[in-house]
């Protein structure tokens, strides 16, 4: 099975403390720590775990800049076979369905039985792999967090609804997937795998290679325009406790107190 | 000039979801005076449609067979089949609105915008708020919505319409929803397994995150737990990462519970894992992140790091 893996270069939020430019353009980028999307993480682990039982290859690919090659890299040691990047000038400031008209730009020029994204990314819109299934005209599963290919033809998969209930599909191949995490328990990437795909070659392709109009993707052809980051104005909030740690706990166990948190 | 303004509404079992009325005052932002229509998808549905006019001008019935179980593959091209191109259409961003509403916007034509938690219309410029980066951040995005658009409004943040005066008619539709053959078959749901504790009936949860940060410390949090008398659930990544059983993941996926007092130490507070606390629990957040957003639900807070932080109060509690 020949796979193909979107996967995006983020701010990794549990590591960064996430605060707005003064100018509300961005976010402050220096000294965030960037990684792979935590989703797309899984997404690989599961294309890898298909491709071990099924054989078949890997590539995944991004849409970004010169920095994004490095997640690549780290999927690639994690066992993807290929990498591609996708980086113009035109990409930029892409609306979800610009970054998934690149793709299936991209997607076109191959010839892949399966397409996997993350659920989400950063921006916690969830749109790109749904958009990628629509412009090619396949059909998409959301949010799936179990895999049975069952022939060359058709995969049963598992879409994770409500209340941690689970609901089977038997869907056609080519096909789109965004998957969830805890899917699968994603392999360890050492130095050394790193290390190992540090000199492999990565493609880069821009609009022209892909066939793209540049006035379809990038802001030329956004349609949801993104106006400028802002700090709301928060409601009192919680009362936050101050003082040492005797003083904290001491008035935290009087209120739990109060509240029936203590027996 | 904007198209007609839709809502669609989900239910279960016959019921409608708590989406279907919160959308009413979505789309009164969008709408302005004009009416909204709610379109009720499914099989057998005629008392649910009478229901939804009450608080819908306009219901719109696709009553068909193939509808009984709602695949987004199929209620999709139902939609295509139906709407009018300059619908806009507001979807509640659960896991059938993130199924369903990224392909739609793309046979639609129209601009998509995911989990907005704020919106207005300026004419035809809906100026909408989103969050960002786990919450961390806020953003204000716009996009034209004379040539229709697709909306999908996170549960929970508009309040109810429960006025019920909309004084509505039903429209059956079910003729026009065309071919709805796809490549996705619906089989069957399997329910969640249950665990060896049941979070949802303990009045007091210590509930963990990230922030525990290795499965070797889960036993602290336990102590805690066992000197309040309480029971230890946990956000997502817990699960996710095979520390904790399925069974005591708080969240939309997971578990939803109503206990008095719910200790949040180490969890961000995304509105996934929100969306499981019911019941207007005190809240207790403890965060290393002054800024994290389960600060602006907690009704007190500890900036704090939870591994020293929780020994601590076990400590207080058992010293008491
Ligand atoms: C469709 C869907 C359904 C989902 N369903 C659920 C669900 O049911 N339940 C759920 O929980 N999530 C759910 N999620 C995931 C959700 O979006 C978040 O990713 C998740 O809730 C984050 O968990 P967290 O707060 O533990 O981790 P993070 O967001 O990473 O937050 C960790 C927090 O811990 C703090 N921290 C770190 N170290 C320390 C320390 N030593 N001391 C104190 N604080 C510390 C950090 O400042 C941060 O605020 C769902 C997601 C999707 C897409
Ligand atoms: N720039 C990008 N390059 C490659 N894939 C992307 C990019 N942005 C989003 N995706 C894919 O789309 C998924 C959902 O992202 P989003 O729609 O932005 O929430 C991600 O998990 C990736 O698989």
């Amino acid at each position: 099975m020949e796979i193909l893996v979107c996967v995006k270069r983020v701010p990794d939020t549990a590591e960064n403390e996430i605060t707005v430019r003064k100018d509300g353009k961005d976010i402050v980028r220096d000294d965030l720590v960037y990684s792979v999307n935590e989703w797309d993480n899984y997404a690989v682990e599961e294309a890898i775990q298909i491709v071990e039982d099924k054989g078949g290859s890997v590539t995944v690919v991004t849409v970004g800049d010169g920095d994004s090659e490095e997640v690549l890299r780290r999927e690639m040691a994690m066992g993807a076979d290929n990498g591609i990047l996708l980086k113009d000038d035109a990409f930029v400031g892409s609306d979800g369905k610009g970054i998934a008209t690149v793709l299936k730009g991209v997607v076109q020029k191959g010839k892949y039985d399966l397409i996997l994204c993350g659920a989400q990314a950063d921006d916690g819109a969830g749109q790109v792999g749904g958009m990628l299934a629509a412009l090619l005209d396949v059909p998409y599963a959301s949010l799936v967090n179990s895999v049975k290919v069952i022939d060359d033809k058709k995969l049963k998969v598992g879409r994770e609804i409500e209340g941690g209930n689970q609901e089977m599909n038997e869907i056609t191949l080519p096909c789109v997937l965004s998957i969830q995490t805890g899917i699968n328990e994603p392999r360890y990437v050492g130095i050394r795998g790193i290390r190992k795909v540090a000199s492999v070659e990565i493609p880069v392709l821009g609009a022209s290679d892909l066939g793209l109009d540049a006035g379809a993707v990038g802001k030329a052809g956004a349609k949801v325009k993104l106006v400028d980051y802002f700090v709301p104005e928060l409601g009192a909030g919680a009362e936050m406790l101050e003082g040492s740690t005797e003083e904290i706990t001491e008035k935290l166990i009087e209120l739990l107190k109060a509240k029936g948190g203590l027996k | 000039m904007a198209g007609q303004v839709f809502a669609y509404i989900r239910h279960h079992d016959g019921k409608a979801e708590d989406s279907a009325l919160e959308l009413v005052n979505a789309a009164k932002k969008i709408a302005g005076g004009a009416a909204v229509t709610a379109i009720v998808a499914g099989s057998g549905i005629d008392s649910l449609c009478a229901e939804m006019a009450a608080s819908y001008k306009d219901v719109w019935k696709l009553d068909n067979s193939a509808l009984a179980y709602p695949n987004a593959e199929v209620i999709r091209k139902a939609l295509v089949n139906i709407l009018p191109a300059n619908a806009v259409v507001l979807v509640p961003h659960d896991t059938f609105g993130m199924d369903l509403s990224p392909g739609l916007s793309i046979k639609m034509g129209s601009p998509f915008v995911a989990d907005i938690v704020d919106v207005e219309a300026d004419g035809d410029v809906l100026k909408i708020v989103r969050q960002e980066y786990s919450g961390q951040a806020h953003t204000h995005v716009e996009c034209n919505m004379s040539a229709g658009a697709v909306i999908n409004v996170r549960p929970g943040v508009f309040q109810p319409d429960e006025s019920k005066s909309a004084g509505g008619s039903v429209t059956d539709k079910s003729a026009a929803v065309g071919d709805l053959t796809c490549g996705r078959k619906y089989l069957e749901v399997v329910a969640a397994e249950a665990g060896d504790v049941d979070i949802t009936k303990s009045d007091v949860l210590v509930s963990i995150g990230r922030g525990i940060e290795e499965e070797d410390n889960i036993p602290i949090a336990q102590e805690l737990a066992d000197a309040m008398g309480a029971v230890v659930s946990c956000s997502r990544p817990i699960v996710d990462a095979k520390w904790l059983e399925k069974a005591r993941q708080v969240g939309t996926s997971g578990q939803t519970v109503k206990p008095k007092v719910y200790m949040a130490m180490g969890i961000s507070g995304s509105f996934q894992h929100l969306g499981g606390i019911k019941g207007n629990p005190f809240i207790v957040a403890v965060n290393k992140n002054p800024k994290a957003p389960i600060f602006q639900v907690a009704d007190v807070g500890v900036e704090a790091n939870i591994l020293e932080f929780m020994p601590s109060l076990t400590e207080a509690i058992k010293a008491l």
